[in-house]
């Protein structure tokens, strides 16, 4: 029986649905189609919370295929692709659009236990992400992407009486250093080089909500904190390796057809309540899954 | 099941080790690969050299330095070998910064300091926007707001000021004759490369001296980090061997008089009354040359334009009627045939989503947050200085050969804009969306373009065995604004051409100076 299938949406996008504990059984590949939008017309220059009348509303739009694969009933694989553009509503500012980074996880159901009334599991969750394209980093907030290499470790509890279930994450990102069109350049004191040391990122996520065959919902709150970097001073330009924290709020909203097997619905969103150097995001996503066995059944 | 672990365990595993180790984030600065500077040629007979401000030596005091075999100078020496005796890690790092050259780090200093003030000024509620003010330097905005004029001619006066400076240097080493502690005391080790020059005064104490004095007008809420500088530099030099405390003493005395002819211009090159006010603004689009299509701001609210009297600015090559006999022929009028094409020619680069012309216009952007167009032609000026041994001396005049010709080049193209008032392309069609922010002042001609063809033209007379690199670079630079579709092919060409009529004039003081080349 397919119960969901999850895929991760680049970091960027902030989406986080490569952080719950489904997973399809093995032999079964899901495809999946996500579109999100994503727009801020305040951010924070530090702490300092500003409105943007010369970018006005900045969105981004993002178009991403792709694949989980179940090697096991306990290990999933998955990649994805997005493509992206940006603009601003306000200002002279030209958008970008291009492919953004490709991403894989390898995400493994380690410990299933029944504890209680309920069950617990463990997932641990490995990931990385490659820019697919040459895109621009250093053109903030209009860039599509950070253009660093990642990768990243999540671990994953969840509990589950019944349809009722609570969740908790913790990822760790290393990124790469960048490369910019620039060879020298100032953050806190200047630097020759092209080159840029792009701090790494940690988060937290929790979660709770309902899951039963045909329908789950769930809140989320997330917690991203960059590891380093600097704030933008007043009235300066973003730069990549700006320290961007922020804390969202989000639904994810999961509707399995019962008639059409294999064919899912997700819809969500998030909302950033407070951040530093980041735009305050609305983001809304939706996308379709298909999901299906690629052995025959005995 | 099972075997399928076999492959994800040792996979995950990696992971973590990634994690744990290996991708290294160390990144190495190119500026602190500059070797110790070792001259071929210490330029004994620079004290002859045409100096910019200094009419006569005499009106400069160096006192006449202690014998060698004084008390007082045996005194210093054992500082000296006190220093030496226990150099911390840092105490040899700041050698081997130093060491590179006075002249070179401080320009990179104040470039430091130029993209560290280069921001423009948050409005006020109100939609105004407020000014920077020299009487309270540390209100919000902080002073300066080091745009390109202001950064151009703060280059120009610290560069001029230290080649007058080293210029005096010599003469009183000339005068004296003392060697340098390495050879007086065979227990002082040279912990940089051994020079003939004489020591007294320092010639690294004249640079900090008379620097640290002129930054007092430039930057004057750096004084803390400037005077750290200073102080490091002058304890290098002691920790080297190569001066005693007495003539850092008297070098940095008479940087501090040097400095002091310049401060007296710099007060009174008007640089001080350039932003203008709300007469000088609203007055600009009456005198506009295309009546119906004056500049206006494209950012919200609407900012004043920068420095709008920075055209009358005193320069330092030429005088004030040349700035005027400089000026180009006017633009292209809005709706005439030559304006059209060029305006469909910037609309087809606002289309143009290749990622080579994003990345020459992000290479030469030098906006906000930067060290500006003249400082990144500093930045190629040291590059390649740095491949010439050049004594200090001939570092400062060439720098100052450089920053006198993009400072003038600021003035005769800041005159032409706003003598014009002409509009930028997105202002003439909105329809232009532009790959980098459009400068807040009118669009004919180009400031890229003089500054970088000025730049080009004086470092191709210095380095002339480098060929085209860089008229080919000024050309670039020019284009990049083309591409970023924030000017006309016209601002730009028009712009190389009168950037290099302005640096041939630092050429011709060149030829003149006395230096050779």
């Amino acid at each position: 029986m397919v119960v969901a299938c999850c895929l991760s949406l680049s970091n960027f996008a902030k989406a986080q649905t490569d952080a719950d504990a489904l997973m399809i059984p093995k032999n079964y590949v899901c495809a999946a189609g996500v579109y999100t939008h994503s727009q801020w017309d305040h951010y924070w220059e530090g702490t300092f919370k500003r409105d943007a009348p010369n970018l006005g509303t900045v969105s981004s739009n993002s178009y991403m295929l792709g694949f989980v694969y179940g090697l096991s009933n306990r290990i999933n694989l998955s990649v994805a692709l997005p493509y992206v553009t940006t603009n601003a509503s306000a200002g002279t500012l030209r958008g970008e659009h291009n492919l953004q980074d490709v991403s894989a996880y390898a995400k493994w159901l380690a410990v299933k236990q029944e504890v209680g009334k309920g069950l617990f599991t463990f997932h641990a969750i490995l990931s990385g992400s490659i820019p697919a394209s040459n895109y621009q980093a250093d053109f903030l907030p209009l860039s599509i992407g950070l253009h660093s290499k990642n990768v990243a470790l999540r671990g994953l509890v969840n509990y589950q009486i019944s349809q009722w279930f609570v969740a908790g994450a913790y990822q760790y990102i290393r990124r790469s250093n960048i490369t910019i069109d620039r060879n020298s350049y100032y953050t806190t004191e200047m630097h020759y080089t092209n080159e840029v040391e792009m701090p790494n990122v940690s988060n937290y996520l929790v979660s709770a909500g309902f899951r039963s065959l045909a329908f789950n919902a769930e809140a989320t709150l997330t917690k991203v904190t960059t590891e380093g970097g600097f704030d933008i001073r007043k009235n300066d330009n973003p730069f990549p390796s700006n320290r961007m924290n922020s804390t969202l709020a989000g639904v994810i909203l999961k509707y399995t057809f019962q008639k059409i097997p294999g064919l899912e619905l997700t819809a969500g969103g998030n909302y950033v309540l407070k951040g530093r150097n980041v735009g305050q995001s609305r983001t809304m996503y939706g996308g379709i899954y298909y999901i299906f066995n690629t052995k025959k059944e005995k | 099941m099972k075997r399928s672990l076999h492959y994800i365990l040792p996979s995950l595993f990696l992971g973590v080790a990634v994690f744990g180790s290996s991708c290294k984030k160390d990144i190495t600065d190119r500026t602190s690969l500059y070797p110790a500077l070792s001259p071929t040629n210490i330029d004994l007979t620079a004290d002859t050299w045409k100096p910019v401000l200094i009419k006569d030596f005499s009106t400069l005091t160096v006192v006449a330095p202690d014998a060698v075999t004084s008390p007082a100078y045996l005194a210093d020496i054992n500082e000296i070998k006190a220093s030496q005796r226990n150099l911390t890690a840092d105490q040899k790092a700041s050698i081997k910064y130093w060491s590179a050259g006075a002249v070179l780090r401080w320009n990179e200093i104040l470039r430091q300091l130029v993209a560290k003030h280069n921001v423009a000024p948050y409005q006020n509620p109100d939609g105004t926007y407020p000014a920077p003010n020299s009487v309270n330097p540390f209100n919000y905005p902080e002073f300066p707001f080091s745009n390109p004029p202001y950064a151009a001619r703060a280059y120009a006066y610290v560069s001029a000021m230290q080649y007058d400076a080293l210029i005096a240097a010599w003469h009183f080493k000339n005068v004296y004759n003392r060697t340098a502690p390495y050879k007086n005391d065979p227990a002082v080790q040279a912990l940089v490369p051994v020079s003939a020059l004489p020591s007294y005064p320092s010639e690294d104490a004249v640079v900090a001296g008379a620097t640290v004095e002129i930054m007092k007008l430039l930057f004057p809420t750096e004084l803390e980090y400037i005077n750290q500088k200073a102080q490091e530099e002058k304890l290098y030099r002691i920790m080297a061997g190569a001066n005693t405390r007495g003539e850092i003493t008297a070098g940095e005395s008479l940087g501090k008089q040097v400095a002091a002819l310049f401060a007296a211009r710099a007060r009174t090159d008007r640089a001080g009354k350039a932003i203008g006010d709300a007469t000088v603004w609203a007055k600009l689009q009456t005198t506009a040359y295309d009546k119906g299509h004056y500049w206006q701001s494209l950012e919200t609210p609407k900012r004043p334009p920068m420095l709008p009297l920075f055209s009358k600015v005193i320069p330092f090559l030429f005088d004030t009627l040349t700035v005027v006999a400089l000026r180009p022929a006017p633009p292209y009028i809005n709706g005439s045939p030559e304006f059209i094409k060029e305006a469909q020619e910037v609309t087809a680069m606002s289309n143009n989503h290749s990622r080579d012309h994003e990345e020459q216009v992000a290479f030469w952007a030098d906006g906000i947050g930067t060290y500006t167009p003249p400082g990144h032609w500093n930045a190629i000026a040291a590059d390649e200085f740095v491949k010439q041994n050049y004594s200090e001396v001939r570092w400062a005049r060439n720098f100052a050969l450089l920053n006198m010709a993009e400072m003038d080049a600021a003035i005769v193209c800041w005159d032409t804009k706003y003598f014009y008032f002409n509009e930028r392309p997105s202002q003439a069609d909105p329809i232009i969306k532009t790959l980098t922010g459009v400068p807040n002042f009118p669009a004919y001609t180009s400031g890229h373009s003089n500054f970088s063809a000025a730049a080009a033209t004086v470092l191709t007379y210095l380095l002339p065995d480098r060929g085209s690199k860089f008229t080919d670079l000024a050309q670039a630079a020019a284009m990049s604004r083309l591409y970023g579709a924030i000017h006309f092919r016209s601002d730009c060409e028009v712009g190389l051409i009168t950037g290099a009529k302005v640096g041939q004039y630092a050429v011709t003081r060149g030829k003149a100076d006395g230096a050779g080349n």
